[in-house]
């Protein structure tokens, strides 16, 4: 297999110090908005680190597991619904919400991956391809909370009764701080048992049976910590757009998921955060250029698949004086 | 339920699904032979059908513009294959999903940049057109009925090309096992080729067919191909007899469905709930059937032997 898995071999820490500095890059930057910079910018990188939550919550079974999930997007879908409908329905509070969000999308992983864990390879990828299809047909179908048209939700989620999420600041540092936890919560599970399990499961489920661990058991515990992660990330996606729509299950959404992990580096954690960033902000600079944009970047997907190995974090450990295991 | 309407969906499932199958016969042939997974397979379904648009508009002729559309279609496969797939054969799945869900992104772009984003219509062939009474109070398009002739023709000719000329031996070998192909002195490179270029006809062909019944549209393949997996899927990934009854069981079960879902329900629940149930459940009937069927035989029904 080429240029899969980067990490492979010995297990080394070597990105925390790439980790930290960008963390510390967010957390400065709304004090550079305060001195005057555009709260344009804000809003997007708000929007790279939502989807820079969901990209490392795939990474964490895509890089590690090596479970190519081609319907992730439906647990980011479930999430923005979990906002939509409790808040239609009068439930405001954000940690009502999210709770429901999380349950919810680990059911729903527990689910789907108990019947695709059966199978490997392709169509382990087509299997939760078609989950995630019957996620978005059902989102689809929802015509109470505005079917195939998607539903405006009228104002952010509460904390305590309390509207603190309106205010633009206050929310980048709480999708900040879900980064954050999220990048933690993630760096520790794979450095525990659990994680090496996981990753020797990626490598030979046969030998890994031989010597007395169940795959399928672990690999079924990541699918469902993965999907409820990313779930969580849907409740900040419907937050940030006030909007909730099928479109965020679409399998072009999954996809798009995909090529953030692969395009900063899978298997890195840190990888999907740069990878959500370099998306967003290539496709954000090519739809400012000509709304053909995709035009030039289908091509150019092409050429990092076919020529950039490991992905941008690859590339910077390279650069850096690679410090390589 | 009356027994018109009952026919009339049949057919309507049975027209579905022989075009999924004229789809899904390329993607499991590459797939079986070539270990290569590509999502790229619908947007050639749309090229066809534009192509036939096209070429139908400049021509007036219906005939010659799905003549002219089909060696387009497979000069556009070709020429794909040539730029891209066959740097990829060698990589795994996930490099091969990226670079073609990069191709998707390209075409489907490409398509709005040539023939512009409105939808394209094509009017039905006059030598085809109007309807025909099939029995008491069941009048059925004359062009639906070509559509699945044709399909059903194609099926019978492709099935005899692989199980009884040499080279539909060899593509049934190298699904087996390519690399003692290879070593028996076959250039797998060329039929890697051919069986590349020859599906992305086939599905340049459901394409031109359904042109006139469907409006010509970007992205038009993309929920087509995710039909196409779950037929292959469920087929077993390589082989032709399983992808076309899979593609029959897909096409009616959609179809059926989402006709008589709702009604069947209503034996268990009241009017309202019924019909809303049913329009959340028929859409996710094939995908429930999938799951099934992979559960009980995880390799599809007809898995081809290794």
């Amino acid at each position: 297999m080429s240029g899969a898995h980067p990490t492979a071999g010995p297990l080394r820490d070597r990105r925390p110090r790439l980790a930290g500095l960008i963390l510390a890059g967010l957390a400065t930057l709304p004090l550079l908005g305060a001195l005057g910079a555009d709260s344009y910018v804000l809003l997007l990188v708000t929007r790279v680190m939502i989807f820079a939550v969901a990209a490392i919550s795939l990474d964490l079974i895509l890089g590690y597991g090596a479970m190519v999930s081609f319907g992730h997007a439906a647990f980011m879908g479930i999430g923005a619904y979990a906002v939509g409908i409790l808040a239609t329905h009068g439930i405001e509070d954000l940690l009502a919400q999210a709770g429901v969000a999380i349950l919810v999308s680990a059911g729903f992983a527990a689910l789907t991956g108990a019947v695709s864990l059966r199978t490997k390879g392709v169509h382990f990828i087509m299997i939760t391809l078609a989950f995630g299809q019957m996620a978005f047909f059902l989102a689809v179908s929802l015509a109470a909370y505005g079917g195939d048209d998607g539903l405006t939700i009228a104002r952010r989620s509460t904390v305590l009764g309390a509207e603190w999420l309106g205010n633009a600041t206050i929310f980048y540092y709480l999708v900040l701080a879900v980064l954050a936890a999220t990048l933690l919560a993630c760096r520790a599970l794979v450095a525990a048992r659990f994680g090496r399990v996981l990753r020797g499961t990626r490598e030979n489920p046969v030998r890994m049976q031989a010597i007395g661990f169940e795959p399928f058991r672990y690999q079924l515990t990541a699918y469902v910590i993965s999907g409820a992660i990313c779930g969580l990330s849907g409740v900040l996606i419907a937050n940030q757009t006030n909007f909730i729509s099928p479109a965020y299950m679409a399998w072009q959404r999954s996809g798009e998921l995909i090529v953030m992990v692969v395009l900063g580096g899978m298997g890195t954690l840190i990888g999907p955060l740069i990878g959500a960033l370099a998306y967003l902000l290539i496709e954000e600079w090519l739809a400012g250029i000509t709304e053909h944009w995709k035009m030039i970047f289908g091509p150019l997907l092409i050429l990092v698949v076919l020529h950039a190995r490991g992905g941008l974090v690859g590339a910077i450990t390279r650069i850096t004086g690679g410090r390589h295991g | 339920m009356s027994a018109t309407l009952l026919s009339v969906q049949t057919l309507n499932g049975l027209q579905l699904g022989v075009l999924l199958f004229l789809v899904a016969a390329g993607l499991t042939l590459v797939f079986g032979v070539m270990d290569f997974i590509n999502l790229a397979h619908g947007v050639q379904f749309m090229i066809g059908a534009y192509l036939a648009a096209m070429f139908t508009a400049l021509t007036d002729n219906f005939f010659l513009g799905l003549g002219l559309a089909l060696p387009a279609a497979l000069t556009l496969g070709l020429a794909l294959e040539w730029l891209v797939f066959r740097h990829l054969y060698a990589r795994d799945h996930l490099d091969q999903v990226l670079a073609t869900f990069g191709i998707i992104l390209f075409l489907n772009q490409a398509v709005k940049f040539v023939w512009g984003a409105a939808p394209l219509s094509v009017p039905v062939p006059t030598l085809l057109s109007g309807s025909i009474q099939l029995m008491e109070g069941l009048r059925y398009p004359i062009y639906r009925l070509a559509v699945i002739g044709a399909g059903i023709a194609v099926a019978l000719l492709l099935s005899l090309l692989v199980s009884r000329t040499r080279i539909g031996m060899l593509v049934r070998a190298g699904a087996a096992n390519a690399p003692m192909v290879s070593a028996l002195g076959v250039d797998i490179g060329r039929l890697f080729m051919l069986v590349f270029g020859f599906g992305a006809m086939l599905a340049g062909f459901a394409g031109a067919m359904v042109a006139p019944l469907v409006s010509v549209e970007p992205g038009m393949g993309d929920n087509l191909l995710i039909l196409t997996f779950v037929v292959i899927v469920i087929g077993g990934i390589g082989s032709i007899r399983g992808a076309f009854i899979a593609a029959l069981l897909v096409g009616l079960v959609d179809t059926l469905g989402r006709a008589f879902g709702p009604l069947v329900l209503r034996l268990f629940l009241d009017a309202s709930a019924a019909s809303q149930a049913g329009q959340a459940l028929a859409p996710m009937l094939i995908y429930i059937l999938m799951a099934a069927v992979l559960f009980v035989r995880p390799a599809g029904l007809f898995p081809v032997r290794r």
